[in-house]
Protein backbone atom coordinates (compact mmCIF):
# COMPACT_ATOMS: atom_id res chain seq x y z
CA UNK A 1 0.00 0.00 0.00
CA UNK A 2 1.87 3.02 -0.92
CA UNK A 3 1.89 6.32 0.78
CA UNK A 4 0.16 9.42 -0.55
CA UNK A 5 4.02 11.12 -0.62
CA UNK A 6 7.65 9.60 -0.60
CA UNK A 7 8.39 9.80 2.73
CA UNK A 8 11.58 11.59 3.74
CA UNK A 9 15.16 10.18 5.06
CA UNK A 10 14.82 13.24 7.58
CA UNK A 11 11.73 11.87 9.05
CA UNK A 12 11.81 10.42 12.94
CA UNK A 13 9.08 7.76 12.37
CA UNK A 14 7.36 7.17 16.01
CA UNK A 15 3.31 6.65 15.15
CA UNK A 16 4.16 6.59 12.06
CA UNK A 17 6.72 3.89 11.98
CA UNK A 18 4.05 1.15 10.56
CA UNK A 19 2.90 3.51 7.38
CA UNK A 20 5.92 1.35 5.07
CA UNK A 21 5.11 -1.81 6.04
CA UNK A 22 2.98 -4.74 4.37
CA UNK A 23 -0.11 -4.57 5.42
CA UNK A 24 0.28 -1.80 7.79
CA UNK A 25 -3.34 -1.60 9.15
CA UNK A 26 -3.48 -5.75 10.25
CA UNK A 27 -3.71 -6.99 13.83
CA UNK A 28 -1.03 -9.37 12.72
CA UNK A 29 1.49 -6.83 11.75
CA UNK A 30 0.49 -4.75 15.10
CA UNK A 31 1.68 -7.50 16.91
CA UNK A 32 4.49 -8.11 15.48
CA UNK A 33 5.68 -4.71 15.94
CA UNK A 34 5.43 -4.26 19.81
CA UNK A 35 1.77 -3.43 19.37
CA UNK A 36 -0.56 -3.68 22.33
CA UNK A 37 2.27 -4.02 24.47
CA UNK A 38 1.24 -0.86 25.84
CA UNK A 39 -1.76 -1.23 27.10
CA UNK A 40 -0.70 -4.67 29.19
CA UNK A 41 2.45 -2.34 30.38
CA UNK A 42 -0.34 0.16 31.47
CA UNK A 43 -2.50 -2.90 33.07
CA UNK A 44 0.54 -3.19 35.65
CA UNK A 45 0.30 0.75 36.12
CA UNK A 46 -1.48 2.53 38.20
CA UNK A 47 -3.72 5.65 36.90
CA UNK A 48 -1.66 8.43 38.45
CA UNK A 49 1.21 6.55 37.29
CA UNK A 50 -0.13 6.76 33.85
CA UNK A 51 -0.68 10.12 34.06
CA UNK A 52 2.35 10.95 35.19
CA UNK A 53 4.41 9.59 32.17
CA UNK A 54 2.12 10.95 30.30
CA UNK A 55 3.04 14.41 31.62
CA UNK A 56 6.54 13.83 31.68
CA UNK A 57 6.31 13.00 27.88
CA UNK A 58 5.06 16.96 27.59
CA UNK A 59 2.87 15.29 24.99
CA UNK A 60 0.39 18.33 23.97
CA UNK A 61 -2.97 17.87 22.18
CA UNK A 62 -2.69 17.66 18.48
CA UNK A 63 -6.25 18.72 17.06
CA UNK A 64 -5.10 22.87 17.75
CA UNK A 65 -4.84 24.37 21.38
CA UNK A 66 -1.83 22.01 22.40
CA UNK A 67 -2.88 21.13 25.97
CA UNK A 68 -1.09 19.26 27.40
CA UNK A 69 -2.95 15.54 27.63
CA UNK A 70 -1.65 14.66 30.82
CA UNK A 71 -2.93 17.03 32.73
CA UNK A 72 -6.23 16.59 30.38
CA UNK A 73 -6.52 13.17 31.42
CA UNK A 74 -5.80 13.95 35.48
CA UNK A 75 -9.26 16.39 35.01
CA UNK A 76 -11.75 13.30 34.59
CA UNK A 77 -13.35 12.43 38.34
CA UNK A 78 -12.59 8.48 38.80
CA UNK A 79 -14.53 8.37 42.07
CA UNK A 80 -17.88 8.61 40.76
CA UNK A 81 -20.64 6.82 39.78
CA UNK A 82 -21.06 7.68 36.42
CA UNK A 83 -20.15 5.87 33.31
CA UNK A 84 -17.26 7.73 31.87
CA UNK A 85 -16.64 8.03 28.47
CA UNK A 86 -13.89 7.86 25.85
CA UNK A 87 -14.15 9.88 22.72
CA UNK A 88 -11.45 10.36 19.65
CA UNK A 89 -12.24 13.31 17.99
CA UNK A 90 -11.05 12.29 14.44
CA UNK A 91 -13.58 14.76 12.38
CA UNK A 92 -10.34 16.37 10.82
CA UNK A 93 -11.69 19.70 8.91
CA UNK A 94 -9.40 22.53 9.76
CA UNK A 95 -8.15 23.38 6.28
CA UNK A 96 -3.98 21.89 5.54
CA UNK A 97 -5.05 19.51 7.97
CA UNK A 98 -4.81 15.56 6.63
CA UNK A 99 -2.76 13.54 9.21
CA UNK A 100 -5.52 11.61 11.17
CA UNK A 101 -6.90 10.02 7.65
CA UNK A 102 -3.37 8.25 7.52
CA UNK A 103 -2.99 7.65 11.21
CA UNK A 104 -6.84 5.51 10.66
CA UNK A 105 -5.45 4.71 7.28
CA UNK A 106 -2.12 2.70 8.29
CA UNK A 107 -2.26 2.14 11.72
CA UNK A 108 -5.90 1.60 13.64
CA UNK A 109 -4.76 -0.23 15.92
CA UNK A 110 -2.53 2.35 17.32
CA UNK A 111 -5.16 4.60 17.66
CA UNK A 112 -7.64 1.80 19.25
CA UNK A 113 -4.70 1.02 21.99
CA UNK A 114 -4.57 4.29 22.50
CA UNK A 115 -7.81 4.59 23.50
CA UNK A 116 -7.79 1.40 25.01
CA UNK A 117 -5.02 2.81 27.23
CA UNK A 118 -7.05 5.92 28.21
CA UNK A 119 -10.08 3.71 29.14
CA UNK A 120 -8.24 2.08 31.60
CA UNK A 121 -6.74 5.20 33.52
CA UNK A 122 -10.06 6.86 34.00
CA UNK A 123 -12.41 3.66 34.62
CA UNK A 124 -14.31 3.81 31.45
CA UNK A 125 -15.88 1.01 29.38
CA UNK A 126 -16.74 2.66 26.29
CA UNK A 127 -14.60 4.63 23.26
CA UNK A 128 -16.21 6.27 20.27
CA UNK A 129 -14.48 6.80 17.20
CA UNK A 130 -16.08 10.42 15.64
CA UNK A 131 -15.01 10.36 12.22
CA UNK A 132 -15.90 13.12 9.44
CA UNK A 133 -18.48 11.51 7.16
CA UNK A 134 -16.39 12.32 4.24
CA UNK A 135 -13.94 9.71 5.44
CA UNK A 136 -16.58 6.74 4.47
CA UNK A 137 -13.37 4.62 3.80
CA UNK A 138 -12.00 5.17 7.14
CA UNK A 139 -14.82 4.37 8.93
CA UNK A 140 -15.05 0.72 7.09
CA UNK A 141 -10.98 0.48 8.08
CA UNK A 142 -11.36 1.52 11.78
CA UNK A 143 -14.56 -1.19 12.15
CA UNK A 144 -12.73 -4.01 10.40
CA UNK A 145 -9.73 -3.07 13.01
CA UNK A 146 -12.18 -2.90 16.12
CA UNK A 147 -13.49 -6.55 14.97
CA UNK A 148 -10.26 -7.54 14.65
CA UNK A 149 -9.61 -6.08 18.37
CA UNK A 150 -12.61 -8.10 19.83
CA UNK A 151 -11.55 -11.69 18.14
CA UNK A 152 -8.45 -11.61 19.98
CA UNK A 153 -9.46 -10.40 23.24
CA UNK A 154 -8.19 -6.63 22.93
CA UNK A 155 -12.09 -5.50 23.42
CA UNK A 156 -14.80 -6.96 24.73
CA UNK A 157 -15.46 -7.93 28.36
CA UNK A 158 -12.92 -9.07 30.28
CA UNK A 159 -10.32 -7.62 28.47
CA UNK A 160 -6.83 -9.81 28.31
CA UNK A 161 -8.52 -11.30 31.40
CA UNK A 162 -8.14 -8.23 33.67
CA UNK A 163 -12.09 -8.45 34.17
CA UNK A 164 -12.38 -4.91 32.53
CA UNK A 165 -14.74 -4.39 29.77
CA UNK A 166 -14.23 -1.86 26.77
CA UNK A 167 -16.24 -1.76 23.57
CA UNK A 168 -15.26 0.81 20.67
CA UNK A 169 -17.41 2.03 18.02
CA UNK A 170 -16.53 4.36 15.12
CA UNK A 171 -19.67 7.34 14.78
CA UNK A 172 -20.13 8.79 11.37
CA UNK A 173 -20.50 12.93 11.44
CA UNK A 174 -21.88 14.26 8.15
CA UNK A 175 -20.14 17.84 6.89
CA UNK A 176 -20.00 20.16 9.86
CA UNK A 177 -16.56 21.89 11.02
CA UNK A 178 -17.47 23.45 13.98
CA UNK A 179 -18.35 19.26 14.77
CA UNK A 180 -14.47 19.55 15.76
CA UNK A 181 -14.82 21.75 18.58
CA UNK A 182 -15.12 19.43 21.76
CA UNK A 183 -18.52 20.68 22.67
CA UNK A 184 -20.16 20.69 19.41
CA UNK A 185 -18.49 17.60 18.69
CA UNK A 186 -20.69 16.04 21.64
CA UNK A 187 -23.92 17.73 20.60
CA UNK A 188 -23.39 15.86 16.98
CA UNK A 189 -23.33 12.89 18.71
CA UNK A 190 -26.16 12.73 20.78
CA UNK A 191 -27.65 13.28 17.63
CA UNK A 192 -28.52 17.25 17.12
CA UNK A 193 -26.78 20.00 15.31
CA UNK A 194 -23.67 20.47 16.33
CA UNK A 195 -23.82 23.84 18.15
CA UNK A 196 -21.48 24.58 21.08
CA UNK A 197 -21.91 24.16 25.04
CA UNK A 198 -21.72 26.86 27.47
CA UNK A 199 -18.38 26.17 29.53
CA UNK A 200 -17.88 25.40 32.24
CA UNK A 201 -18.94 22.70 32.81
CA UNK A 202 -16.37 20.89 30.70
CA UNK A 203 -16.31 17.99 28.98
CA UNK A 204 -14.74 16.23 31.58
CA UNK A 205 -17.03 16.72 33.84
CA UNK A 206 -20.04 17.07 32.30
CA UNK A 207 -19.50 15.51 28.71
CA UNK A 208 -21.30 13.11 26.58
CA UNK A 209 -24.59 11.91 27.60
CA UNK A 210 -23.90 14.42 30.99
CA UNK A 211 -20.91 12.42 31.79
CA UNK A 212 -17.79 12.83 32.11
CA UNK A 213 -15.94 12.72 28.80
CA UNK A 214 -12.34 12.09 27.73
CA UNK A 215 -12.10 13.55 24.60
CA UNK A 216 -8.42 14.05 22.22
CA UNK A 217 -8.08 14.35 18.85
CA UNK A 218 -6.94 11.33 16.83
CA UNK A 219 -3.28 12.04 16.93
CA UNK A 220 -3.12 12.39 20.47
CA UNK A 221 -4.37 8.97 21.37
CA UNK A 222 -2.12 7.50 18.54
CA UNK A 223 0.51 8.59 20.33
CA UNK A 224 -0.18 7.46 23.80
CA UNK A 225 1.05 3.91 23.17
CA UNK A 226 4.16 4.75 22.09
CA UNK A 227 4.58 7.13 25.45
CA UNK A 228 4.18 4.37 27.29
CA UNK A 229 6.26 2.20 25.33
CA UNK A 230 9.18 4.36 25.43
CA UNK A 231 8.81 6.21 28.50
CA UNK A 232 7.69 9.69 28.98
CA UNK A 233 11.20 10.87 29.66
CA UNK A 234 12.61 9.26 26.23
CA UNK A 235 9.17 10.31 24.45
CA UNK A 236 9.90 13.98 25.61
CA UNK A 237 13.85 14.59 24.53
CA UNK A 238 12.68 13.95 20.86
CA UNK A 239 10.67 17.60 21.05
CA UNK A 240 11.97 20.54 22.55
CA UNK A 241 11.22 21.52 26.31
CA UNK A 242 7.59 21.66 27.01
CA UNK A 243 6.86 20.36 23.68
CA UNK A 244 7.48 16.85 23.55
CA UNK A 245 8.11 14.31 20.64
CA UNK A 246 6.90 14.03 17.15
CA UNK A 247 4.03 15.15 15.47
CA UNK A 248 2.84 14.78 11.70
CA UNK A 249 3.05 18.13 9.66
CA UNK A 250 1.12 18.08 7.02
CA UNK A 251 2.67 20.01 4.44
CA UNK A 252 0.37 21.98 1.22
CA UNK A 253 1.17 24.47 -0.72
CA UNK A 254 4.04 26.11 -2.99
CA UNK A 255 6.98 23.49 -2.43
CA UNK A 256 8.01 20.69 -4.55
CA UNK A 257 7.24 17.70 -2.33
CA UNK A 258 4.41 18.85 -0.10
CA UNK A 259 3.60 16.03 2.17
CA UNK A 260 2.97 14.60 5.24
CA UNK A 261 5.93 14.18 7.42
CA UNK A 262 6.43 12.81 10.73
CA UNK A 263 9.17 15.34 12.18
CA UNK A 264 10.11 16.01 15.91
CA UNK A 265 8.58 19.41 17.07
CA UNK A 266 10.82 21.80 17.15
CA UNK A 267 11.88 21.24 13.49
CA UNK A 268 13.40 24.62 11.76
CA UNK A 269 10.54 25.47 9.43
CA UNK A 270 12.75 26.48 6.55
CA UNK A 271 14.58 23.46 6.35
CA UNK A 272 11.30 21.90 6.21
CA UNK A 273 10.65 23.65 3.36
CA UNK A 274 14.24 22.99 1.60
CA UNK A 275 15.34 19.61 3.12
CA UNK A 276 11.99 17.89 3.63
CA UNK A 277 9.58 18.95 0.95
CA UNK A 278 12.94 19.85 -1.64
CA UNK A 279 11.89 23.78 -1.72
CA UNK A 280 9.91 26.03 -3.68
CA UNK A 281 8.08 25.20 -6.28
CA UNK A 282 9.04 26.58 -9.88
CA UNK A 283 11.87 28.16 -7.77
CA UNK A 284 9.95 31.07 -6.14
CA UNK A 285 10.45 32.71 -3.00
CA UNK A 286 8.65 32.42 -0.10
CA UNK A 287 6.38 34.82 0.94
CA UNK A 288 4.78 33.52 3.92
CA UNK A 289 3.47 30.31 6.30
CA UNK A 290 0.64 29.11 7.29
CA UNK A 291 1.76 27.23 10.07
CA UNK A 292 -0.99 25.66 12.00
CA UNK A 293 -4.25 25.32 9.73
CA UNK A 294 -6.21 28.70 8.00
CA UNK A 295 -7.11 29.70 11.50
CA UNK A 296 -3.02 30.25 12.58
CA UNK A 297 -2.23 33.80 12.01
CA UNK A 298 0.16 33.84 8.91
CA UNK A 299 4.34 34.51 9.23
CA UNK A 300 5.89 36.56 6.96
CA UNK A 301 8.77 35.20 5.15
CA UNK A 302 11.56 36.82 7.32
CA UNK A 303 9.94 35.23 10.53
CA UNK A 304 10.21 31.27 9.21
CA UNK A 305 13.39 30.64 10.14
CA UNK A 306 12.17 29.09 13.63
CA UNK A 307 11.89 26.26 15.45
CA UNK A 308 8.23 24.21 14.85
CA UNK A 309 6.75 24.23 18.20
CA UNK A 310 3.81 25.18 20.17
CA UNK A 311 5.62 27.66 22.19
CA UNK A 312 7.52 28.86 19.77
CA UNK A 313 4.68 29.66 17.53
CA UNK A 314 3.12 31.50 20.33
CA UNK A 315 6.18 33.63 20.84
CA UNK A 316 5.66 34.51 17.00
CA UNK A 317 1.90 35.21 17.87
CA UNK A 318 0.17 32.16 16.14
CA UNK A 319 -0.13 28.67 16.82
CA UNK A 320 1.22 25.57 15.81
CA UNK A 321 -2.51 24.33 15.65
CA UNK A 322 -3.45 21.06 14.11
CA UNK A 323 0.21 20.82 12.63
CA UNK A 324 -1.12 21.96 8.23
CA UNK A 325 1.48 24.18 6.88
CA UNK A 326 0.41 25.78 4.47
CA UNK A 327 3.28 27.53 2.29
CA UNK A 328 2.69 30.35 0.15
CA UNK A 329 5.46 31.30 -2.80
CA UNK A 330 5.81 35.23 -4.09
CA UNK A 331 2.90 34.77 -6.48
CA UNK A 332 -0.03 33.87 -3.78
CA UNK A 333 -2.80 36.82 -3.86
CA UNK A 334 -3.20 37.31 -0.67
CA UNK A 335 -6.73 39.15 -1.27
CA UNK A 336 -7.55 36.22 -2.56
CA UNK A 337 -6.41 33.94 0.16
CA UNK A 338 -8.04 35.82 3.22
CA UNK A 339 -11.35 35.82 1.35
CA UNK A 340 -11.24 32.24 0.49
CA UNK A 341 -10.38 31.74 4.03
CA UNK A 342 -12.94 34.00 5.62
CA UNK A 343 -15.81 32.07 3.07
CA UNK A 344 -14.96 29.10 4.59
CA UNK A 345 -15.34 30.19 8.50
CA UNK A 346 -18.42 31.93 7.38
CA UNK A 347 -19.92 28.71 5.68
CA UNK A 348 -18.96 26.71 8.78
CA UNK A 349 -20.17 28.88 11.54
CA UNK A 350 -23.12 27.58 13.57
CA UNK A 351 -25.13 30.81 13.54
CA UNK A 352 -25.75 30.08 17.17
CA UNK A 353 -23.90 33.32 18.41
CA UNK A 354 -24.39 36.66 16.89
CA UNK A 355 -20.36 37.97 16.58
CA UNK A 356 -19.09 34.88 14.57
CA UNK A 357 -22.80 34.51 12.56
CA UNK A 358 -22.69 38.06 12.00
CA UNK A 359 -19.31 38.80 11.75
CA UNK A 360 -18.03 36.18 9.33
CA UNK A 361 -20.92 37.33 7.39
CA UNK A 362 -19.71 40.83 6.94
CA UNK A 363 -15.94 40.00 6.38
CA UNK A 364 -16.93 37.84 3.46
CA UNK A 365 -19.22 40.39 2.20
CA UNK A 366 -16.66 43.18 2.67
CA UNK A 367 -13.48 41.03 1.10
CA UNK A 368 -15.58 39.63 -1.44
CA UNK A 369 -16.77 43.68 -2.77
CA UNK A 370 -12.56 44.20 -2.52
CA UNK A 371 -11.72 40.82 -4.29
CA UNK A 372 -13.87 41.72 -6.92
CA UNK A 373 -12.54 44.89 -7.85
CA UNK A 374 -15.13 47.24 -6.09
CA UNK A 375 -12.93 47.62 -2.82
CA UNK A 376 -12.34 51.18 -0.87
CA UNK A 377 -9.21 52.32 0.52
CA UNK A 378 -11.52 52.15 4.35
CA UNK A 379 -12.32 48.72 3.76
CA UNK A 380 -8.97 47.57 4.46
CA UNK A 381 -9.19 49.24 7.91
CA UNK A 382 -13.28 47.76 8.09
CA UNK A 383 -11.68 44.47 7.85
CA UNK A 384 -9.19 44.73 10.01
CA UNK A 385 -11.91 46.66 12.62
CA UNK A 386 -14.40 43.79 11.96
CA UNK A 387 -11.95 40.90 12.90
CA UNK A 388 -10.90 42.85 15.94
CA UNK A 389 -14.10 43.22 17.13
CA UNK A 390 -15.35 39.87 16.53
CA UNK A 391 -12.03 38.33 18.37
CA UNK A 392 -12.85 36.87 21.69
CA UNK A 393 -16.49 38.05 21.51
CA UNK A 394 -17.64 34.67 20.55
CA UNK A 395 -19.42 31.45 22.04
CA UNK A 396 -16.80 29.24 20.68
CA UNK A 397 -13.49 29.61 19.08
CA UNK A 398 -14.75 29.55 15.60
CA UNK A 399 -14.91 33.40 15.73
CA UNK A 400 -11.74 33.93 16.91
CA UNK A 401 -10.30 31.14 14.11
CA UNK A 402 -11.62 33.35 11.58
CA UNK A 403 -10.13 36.51 13.23
CA UNK A 404 -6.89 35.91 13.93
CA UNK A 405 -6.08 35.20 10.01
CA UNK A 406 -7.96 37.62 8.60
CA UNK A 407 -6.12 40.30 11.35
CA UNK A 408 -2.33 38.85 10.32
CA UNK A 409 -3.39 39.35 6.58
CA UNK A 410 -3.97 42.87 7.35
CA UNK A 411 -1.66 43.29 9.41
CA UNK A 412 1.14 41.68 7.99
CA UNK A 413 0.53 42.54 3.82
CA UNK A 414 -1.49 45.99 4.72
CA UNK A 415 0.92 46.96 1.48
CA UNK A 416 -0.98 44.21 -0.68
CA UNK A 417 -4.03 44.81 -0.03
CA UNK A 418 -3.40 48.84 -0.73
CA UNK A 419 -1.52 47.26 -4.18
CA UNK A 420 -4.51 45.45 -4.83
CA UNK A 421 -7.16 48.02 -4.62
CA UNK A 422 -5.10 49.96 -7.48
CA UNK A 423 -4.51 47.12 -9.91
CA UNK A 424 -7.66 46.76 -12.21
CA UNK A 425 -8.62 44.61 -13.79
CA UNK A 426 -9.79 42.15 -10.92
CA UNK A 427 -9.34 38.43 -11.71
CA UNK A 428 -11.94 36.65 -13.80
CA UNK A 429 -12.41 33.73 -12.13
CA UNK A 430 -14.47 35.24 -9.53
CA UNK A 431 -15.92 32.64 -6.65
CA UNK A 432 -19.46 33.79 -6.05
CA UNK A 433 -21.77 37.20 -5.63
CA UNK A 434 -20.86 39.12 -2.59
CA UNK A 435 -24.46 38.18 -0.69
CA UNK A 436 -24.74 35.53 1.37
CA UNK B 1 -39.77 1.53 5.28
CA UNK B 2 -37.44 -1.28 3.56
CA UNK B 3 -33.77 -0.67 3.16
CA UNK B 4 -31.28 -3.47 2.09
CA UNK B 5 -30.68 -6.08 4.29
CA UNK B 6 -27.09 -4.87 4.64
CA UNK B 7 -28.69 -1.27 6.02
CA UNK B 8 -31.04 -2.87 8.41
CA UNK B 9 -28.09 -4.63 9.91
CA UNK B 10 -25.75 -1.27 9.85
CA UNK B 11 -29.06 0.51 11.63
CA UNK B 12 -29.25 -2.87 14.06
CA UNK B 13 -25.74 -2.00 14.94
CA UNK B 14 -26.20 1.78 15.97
CA UNK B 15 -29.35 1.15 17.94
CA UNK B 16 -27.02 -0.65 20.33
CA UNK B 17 -24.05 1.40 20.64
CA UNK B 18 -25.19 4.04 22.57
CA UNK B 19 -26.28 4.03 26.30
CA UNK B 20 -29.64 3.41 27.31
CA UNK B 21 -32.07 6.06 26.67
CA UNK B 22 -30.01 8.02 23.66
CA UNK B 23 -30.94 5.86 20.63
CA UNK B 24 -31.32 9.49 19.37
CA UNK B 25 -27.43 9.28 18.74
CA UNK B 26 -28.32 7.63 15.77
CA UNK B 27 -29.90 10.12 14.07
CA UNK B 28 -26.89 11.67 11.89
CA UNK B 29 -25.36 8.36 10.95
CA UNK B 30 -28.64 6.90 9.97
CA UNK B 31 -29.69 9.63 7.80
CA UNK B 32 -26.42 9.57 5.87
CA UNK B 33 -26.03 5.75 5.49
CA UNK B 34 -29.87 5.58 4.59
CA UNK B 35 -29.04 8.80 1.97
CA UNK B 36 -26.51 6.39 0.69
CA UNK B 37 -29.60 3.78 -0.67
CA UNK B 38 -32.40 6.17 -0.89
CA UNK B 39 -30.82 9.34 -2.91
CA UNK B 40 -31.40 11.65 -0.65
CA UNK B 41 -33.56 12.69 2.81
CA UNK B 42 -36.74 12.40 2.01
CA UNK B 43 -39.82 13.09 4.41
CA UNK B 44 -40.68 9.71 4.45
CA UNK B 45 -37.23 8.87 5.40
CA UNK B 46 -37.19 11.29 8.08
CA UNK B 47 -40.50 10.17 9.76
CA UNK B 48 -38.67 6.59 9.19
CA UNK B 49 -35.96 7.40 11.25
CA UNK B 50 -37.56 9.45 13.72
CA UNK B 51 -39.75 6.22 14.20
CA UNK B 52 -36.85 4.04 15.24
CA UNK B 53 -35.18 6.17 17.07
CA UNK B 54 -37.97 7.20 19.49
CA UNK B 55 -38.36 10.77 18.72
CA UNK B 56 -40.81 13.23 16.79
CA UNK B 57 -39.84 14.01 13.00
CA UNK B 58 -39.27 17.67 13.74
CA UNK B 59 -36.34 16.61 15.97
CA UNK B 60 -34.87 14.73 12.90
CA UNK B 61 -35.64 17.52 10.77
CA UNK B 62 -33.84 20.29 11.99
CA UNK B 63 -30.82 18.66 12.26
CA UNK B 64 -30.85 18.15 8.67
CA UNK B 65 -30.15 21.83 7.85
CA UNK B 66 -26.61 21.24 9.61
CA UNK B 67 -24.86 18.85 8.45
CA UNK B 68 -23.80 19.62 4.66
CA UNK B 69 -23.89 16.07 3.51
CA UNK B 70 -27.21 15.58 4.22
CA UNK B 71 -29.54 16.36 1.21
CA UNK B 72 -33.18 17.27 1.00
CA UNK B 73 -33.00 16.61 -3.11
CA UNK B 74 -31.63 13.90 -5.37
CA UNK B 75 -28.05 13.95 -5.93
CA UNK B 76 -26.66 12.70 -9.28
CA UNK B 77 -25.82 9.24 -8.97
CA UNK B 78 -22.20 10.18 -9.15
CA UNK B 79 -21.69 13.40 -6.91
CA UNK B 80 -18.41 15.07 -7.76
CA UNK B 81 -16.90 17.39 -5.01
CA UNK B 82 -14.22 19.77 -6.13
CA UNK B 83 -12.41 21.37 -2.96
CA UNK B 84 -11.49 24.99 -3.88
CA UNK B 85 -10.14 25.91 0.50
CA UNK B 86 -6.45 26.96 0.34
CA UNK B 87 -4.27 24.38 0.05
CA UNK B 88 -6.38 23.24 -3.15
CA UNK B 89 -7.09 26.89 -4.10
CA UNK B 90 -2.99 27.64 -4.04
CA UNK B 91 -2.66 24.91 -6.66
CA UNK B 92 -5.54 25.56 -8.75
CA UNK B 93 -8.95 23.79 -7.25
CA UNK B 94 -10.77 26.69 -8.11
CA UNK B 95 -10.05 26.63 -11.59
CA UNK B 96 -10.52 22.97 -11.63
CA UNK B 97 -14.17 23.38 -10.41
CA UNK B 98 -14.93 26.13 -12.68
CA UNK B 99 -13.52 23.85 -15.53
CA UNK B 100 -15.61 20.67 -14.17
CA UNK B 101 -18.87 23.13 -13.94
CA UNK B 102 -18.30 25.00 -16.93
CA UNK B 103 -17.82 21.04 -18.79
CA UNK B 104 -20.99 19.59 -16.78
CA UNK B 105 -22.52 22.61 -17.67
CA UNK B 106 -24.40 22.90 -14.04
CA UNK B 107 -23.57 25.26 -10.80
CA UNK B 108 -22.82 24.62 -7.33
CA UNK B 109 -24.93 21.58 -6.08
CA UNK B 110 -26.04 21.14 -9.96
CA UNK B 111 -27.57 18.01 -11.38
CA UNK B 112 -26.85 16.66 -14.94
CA UNK B 113 -30.31 16.44 -17.22
CA UNK B 114 -30.01 12.38 -17.38
CA UNK B 115 -29.60 12.59 -13.47
CA UNK B 116 -26.13 10.81 -13.91
CA UNK B 117 -23.93 13.50 -12.55
CA UNK B 118 -23.97 16.37 -9.57
CA UNK B 119 -21.03 18.79 -8.93
CA UNK B 120 -20.34 20.29 -5.63
CA UNK B 121 -17.58 22.90 -4.29
CA UNK B 122 -16.78 21.85 -0.90
CA UNK B 123 -14.54 22.81 1.48
CA UNK B 124 -11.54 20.84 3.15
CA UNK B 125 -11.68 17.22 2.65
CA UNK B 126 -8.26 16.55 4.52
CA UNK B 127 -6.42 15.93 1.27
CA UNK B 128 -4.21 19.12 1.89
CA UNK B 129 -1.14 17.91 0.91
CA UNK B 130 -2.06 16.41 -2.18
CA UNK B 131 -4.22 18.72 -3.64
CA UNK B 132 -6.24 19.43 -5.43
CA UNK B 133 -8.20 17.27 -4.53
CA UNK B 134 -11.86 15.80 -5.78
CA UNK B 135 -13.92 13.23 -4.14
CA UNK B 136 -16.33 11.27 -6.57
CA UNK B 137 -19.18 10.17 -3.57
CA UNK B 138 -16.46 8.87 -1.16
CA UNK B 139 -13.60 8.31 -2.97
CA UNK B 140 -10.94 10.44 -2.41
CA UNK B 141 -8.86 11.81 -5.86
CA UNK B 142 -5.32 13.69 -5.20
CA UNK B 143 -3.74 16.06 -7.28
CA UNK B 144 -6.14 16.17 -9.73
CA UNK B 145 -5.10 18.06 -13.39
CA UNK B 146 -8.10 18.74 -16.09
CA UNK B 147 -7.10 15.61 -17.49
CA UNK B 148 -7.81 13.56 -14.45
CA UNK B 149 -10.80 15.29 -14.14
CA UNK B 150 -11.56 14.42 -17.73
CA UNK B 151 -10.45 10.95 -17.35
CA UNK B 152 -12.63 10.55 -14.45
CA UNK B 153 -15.97 11.69 -15.88
CA UNK B 154 -15.17 9.70 -19.03
CA UNK B 155 -15.15 6.68 -16.95
CA UNK B 156 -18.33 7.53 -15.01
CA UNK B 157 -19.78 8.13 -18.45
CA UNK B 158 -18.56 4.83 -19.44
CA UNK B 159 -19.22 2.95 -16.52
CA UNK B 160 -22.88 4.30 -16.76
CA UNK B 161 -22.78 2.87 -20.42
CA UNK B 162 -21.92 -0.37 -19.75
Amino acid sequence: MPLYNEPSPLEVRVISQRFLLPNPASIDTYLATDGYAAIKKAFEMTPEQIIDELKASNLRGRGGAGFPTGLKWSFIPRNTEKPRYIICNSDESEPGTCKDRLLMEYDPHQLLEGMMIAGWTVGSNKGYIFIRGEFRYLIDIVDKAIAEAYERGYLGENVLGTGWNFDIYTHSGAGAYECGEESALLESLEGKRGIPRLKPPFPAVVGAWQSPTLLNNCETFATVPAVLRMGGGDYADLGTPRNGGTRLFCISGHVNKPGVYELPLGFNLLRMIDEVCGGMRNGKKLKGVIPGGSSAPVLKADECNTPMDFDSMAKLKTMAGSGGVVILDEDTNIVQLALRTIKFYQHESCGWCIPCREGTTWLKQVLTRFYEGAGREEDIELIGDLAKTMFGRTFCALGDAAAMPTMAFIDKFRDEFEAYLKTAPPPSSVPEPALV
Amino acid sequence: MTFSPSLEEKFAHLLTIYPKGRKRSAIVPMLLYAQDEVGHVSQELIEEVARRVGVEPVQVDEVIGYYSMLHRKPLGKYHVQVCTNICCMLVGGQELYDYASSKLGIANKGVTPDGLISLEEVECMGACSWAPAVQVNYDFHHNVTRERLDQLLEDIRRAQGA
